[in-house]
């Protein structure tokens, strides 16, 4: 751990990434309590600009505090993130290592199914499915799973097809033990390192694709998130740009923060693969 | 194995991925909450018991779910892709009209991500650990940050309403009635904001992409062995790692050309341009579900189709693939 430590802290830019994580999750979970009134709450005058007395960012068209929005907005982003990314991987990590692991026809029907996912326009695919089910947050964090599984699987399956044929996992299945135990106990554990670092980068993903959805309008309309300010506030730029600023720095600053901290991850974690993903 | 092969069995594998893909379309299109033809009837302003009925039979509502789902593989294998009640026109027709002006902004797009990326990745590539190289670094980890609606909003805000060099929105001047030349320099000049706002994410990863693959190749012994040989700088460069670094980039931009395309519903919505990926978003506010899933096979076929050259373009630059056996 320590170890790991000193090889992430060497990669300025991710000690500063996380700085910014750290934050945006602190703000996230404190919202509640610094802003404690619904940030749909109508607060102010209207389209007061910032550094206005109490709205130090400024009121949207309906007088609601933009600063309240987004340290609200913050949960949407981080939940919706984090939730997708962990699903995804999951995905991933399940058709990737069943097609690694047991190979020949299983792994050519696993991966031309990955294939035709990875064909499909991802984007349109989101908005029809969250279209079809109607949009919740749940069914957002389902669309945006079910469009990034792919580039796991991938790597997943690579993983495994090489841990296999080496000498623990041989001696695993002579001394009988079951294929979930290997694959659970043995194989998995070695490839976790560039499946966080994966991971951490499709938490950055899956903001952006929420930021997107929400701003064309097909996010959870009870919740106020950064895509949907900024989506709302579309047509009023000549008149209130604070309202579209504001937010969308948020976004691309958690973003790049998140992108920071994989590849500190990635050079902590593994050395050896740190070209290839930064690629 | 033969270059002809190796084209029938990719051509074959694209086919099955796009009689995949109608396949999921169908179900995606019978998963509507609702009776479709009551979505449809609504549309189309009249909705009594024996229009329904009616309905239901014309499009085979009422058979068994296979047969329904091969009248529909019927209708795609003849390019019926059905009807939009929203547009009053064949679904084909409404999304070939709008074809060409998402065509013009994805391949301006792609042309100048790919020339500029490539360019900046190498130049910081040759020059690592220099002050361009860190700019240059710096600047695509920013764009590849930034999401691509605001990033569309502010470059606006910037360009067309502070400075007021560039138009807004839309595809031409309205109104203006212009033609030839003074046409395309009127779209052109409309084409500028859009085609940034898509550009410059992939101009990110192509950047990074071209950057790496260059520092990786130019570790590669044969390279020692070139300079080793006496070639000019220049020649060793551009011959040997310039030829041997673009691999990644290729395949890569090929994979997401076909991409772009379906990429384009939020750009081309931001920028009022009048493509499809505009009236993918517009189907989905008119819940014109035909509408939009033939927006959605006909770009998943594009990606199968770009992907299949990308394939081609590869075997021909790839100096370890032999084609010509």
């Amino acid at each position: 751990m320590k170890e790991f430590w000193e090889r992430y802290k060497r990669n300025k830019g991710a000690v500063i990434g996380l700085y910014v994580v750290v934050f945006v999750v602190l703000v996230a979970i404190l919202a509640p309590i610094l802003f404690s009134a619904s940030p749909w709450e109508l607060a102010g005058r209207p389209f007061l600009p910032p550094m206005s007395p109490k709205f130090l960012l400024g009121t949207d068209m309906l007088g609601r505090d933009i600063l309240a929005g987004l340290a609200h907005g913050a949960r949407v982003s981080l939940i919706v993130g984090i939730a997708s990314a962990l699903a995804s991987t999951t995905i991933g990590i399940l058709v990737g290592g069943i097609a690694g692991y047991y190979g020949g026809r299983i792994d050519d029907a696993l991966m031309r199914f990955t294939e035709l996912f990875q064909t499909i326009p991802s984007f349109i695919l989101a908005i029809v499915l969250v279209a079809i089910l109607n949009p919740t947050i749940y069914s957002v964090v389902l669309a945006i799973a079910i469009i990034s599984w792919p580039p796991v699987a991938r790597l997943v399956r690579g993983e495994f097809l090489s841990l296999r044929e080496r000498e623990f996992v041989m001696a695993s299945i002579v001394i009988g033990q079951s294929d979930m135990r290997i694959i659970f106990t043995q194989i998995l554990p070695n490839a976790m390192g560039p499946i966080i670092v994966m991971a951490s980068l499709m938490v950055a993903g899956a903001i952006l694709l929420e930021g997107s959805l929400s701003f064309l309008g097909f996010g959870d309309p009870e919740m106020m998130s950064w895509g949907f300010m900024i989506g709302s506030s579309r047509n009023l730029i000549r008149v209130a740009w604070w309202m579209s600023l504001f937010p969308g720095l948020a976004i691309f600053v958690t973003v790049l923060a998140l992108n920071l901290v994989g590849e500190g991850l990635t050079d902590a974690l593994n050395p050896r693969l740190a070209r290839e993903v930064k690629a | 194995m033969s270059r002809l092969r190796y084209v029938l069995i990719r051509l074959l594998q694209g086919i099955g991925i796009i009689l995949a893909i109608v396949v999921l379309n169908f179900f995606l299109l019978r998963a509507v909450p609702g009776d479709p033809a009551l979505a449809m009837a609504g549309e189309a302003g009249a909705a009594d018991a024996e229009y329904l009925q009616q309905m239901r039979e014309d499009w085979g509502l009422d058979r068994p779910i296979l047969e329904q789902l091969a009248i529909y593989l019927e209708g795609v294998v003849t390019l019926d892709f059905g009807y939009s009640y929203r547009f009053g026109a064949p679904v084909l027709e409404i999304i070939m009209e709008r074809l060409p002006s998402t065509l013009l902004l994805t391949t301006a797009a792609f042309f100048f991500a790919l020339i500029v990326g490539v360019l900046l990745g190498t130049i910081a590539a040759l020059k690592v650990g220099s002050w361009v190289d860190t700019i240059v670094t710096v600047v695509a980890l920013a764009f590849y940050a930034a999401p691509i609606f605001w990033f569309g909003l502010m470059s606006i805000l910037l360009f067309a309403v502070v400075l007021d060099w560039l138009p807004p929105v839309g595809y031409q001047t309205i109104g203006a009635e212009y033609t030839g030349f003074r046409h395309f320099l009127d779209v052109a000049h409309h084409l500028i904001l859009p085609t940034l706002t898509l550009g410059l994410f992939y101009t990110a990863i192509y950047a990074r992409l071209a950057r790496a693959s260059i520092l990786e190749v130019m570790r590669m012994e044969f390279i020692t062995a070139a300079r080793a040989k006496g070639l000019r700088e220049h020649r060793v460069v551009i011959v040997h790692i310039l030829r041997n670094a673009i691999l990644p980039v290729i395949s890569m931009a090929g994979f997401q050309a076909g991409h772009l395309v379906g990429g384009t519903v939020i750009i081309e919505t931001i920028f009022a341009w009048p493509g499809i990926g505009r009236l993918a978003f517009e189907a989905v506010l008119g819940r014109d579900y035909t509408l939009l899933l033939g927006v959605f096979l006909l770009t998943s076929a594009m990606v199968v189709v770009f992907n299949l050259i990308t394939d081609l373009i590869y075997a021909q630059v790839d100096p370890r693939i032999e084609v010509h056996s």
